[in-house]
């Protein structure tokens, strides 16, 4: 499933997406960035409360699908600026961490 | 052993948003070499800790990158306190960093056993009050 159609079947909010076609395989939950870079894995839509610049980082180097901030969490523009600069999805929901991903989980299978 | 490429990054100690560049980069170079992701993943993911812990703990420092026939070595060198106690910085869940760094999502006590975990050679050497040199190595 894409990143775009995630967020469509969702209704997910765009934060940026400038690589809507990314394909999306698995999903990890996490805020401790480096314990999310032991262990999430490529190609995961990694869900996070986490909203400070490292994140862009974090899902850069662990070549994650999307990132989607649960529960509503804001980003500054410069995270949403280093994010379309290296071609890193962020998605956002108000919906808590634990109802995205098990509604995540129906659309995976 | 011919040492075919080489990448020498500062990574600067102030500006705690900004760490990751050296990593970022180093990637991003890896990938035009041709190098397999996973070979990647495992060598920006150790040096990204390796830069994070130089931002917290040292006030920055050096980070060089070789790239060999068969394997990736990646050496870190600060200037700052050194490790105290290696064996309990190893432990995963030992941390010394601030509350400021642990709101920001670091500061878990993974960054070393993480740097571990993602190469196949990693050795510490440490001196306190004089700085510390970090070499690991990924090989394929």
């Amino acid at each position: 499933m894409t990143v775009e159609k995630l967020k469509e079947k969702l209704m997910l909010d765009a934060v940026v997406v400038p690589d809507s076609n990314r394909e999306i395989t698995g999903c990890y939950i996490g805020d401790l960035l480096s314990w999310v870079m032991g262990a999430a894995k490529t190609g995961d839509i990694w869900i996070t409360i986490m909203s400070n610049i490292n994140i862009v980082a974090v899902a850069t180097l662990c070549d994650t699908a999307c990132i989607l901030l649960a529960e509503g969490v804001l980003v500054d523009e410069e995270v949403k600026q280093a994010a379309q600069e290296r071609k890193i999805n962020i998605l956002s929901s108000k919906k808590s961490a634990y109802t995205l991903s098990t509604e995540i989980a129906e659309l995976l299978v | 052993m011919t040492e075919t490429v080489k990448f020498h990054f500062t990574v600067d100690g102030e500006n705690f948003t900004m760490a990751g560049q050296a990593s970022v980069a180093v990637k991003k170079n890896l990938r035009q070499l041709g190098i397999s992701p996973e070979i990647i993943r495992r060598v920006s993911i150790a040096m990204y800790e390796g830069e994070i812990n130089m931002v917290i703990h040292a006030g920055g420092g050096e980070a060089d990158v070789f790239v060999y026939e068969n394997m990736i070595e990646i050496v870190l060198t600060d200037n700052g306190p050194g490790i105290a106690n290696v064996e309990l910085a190893m432990q995963e869940g030992f941390s010394t960093a601030p509350d400021q760094i642990r709101s920001l999502g670091f500061g878990a006590g993974m960054g070393l056993p993480n740097m571990k975990k993602h190469t196949d050679f990693m050795g510490i050497d440490t001196k306190l009050g004089k700085g510390t040199k970090i070499t690991m190595r990924v090989n394929f």
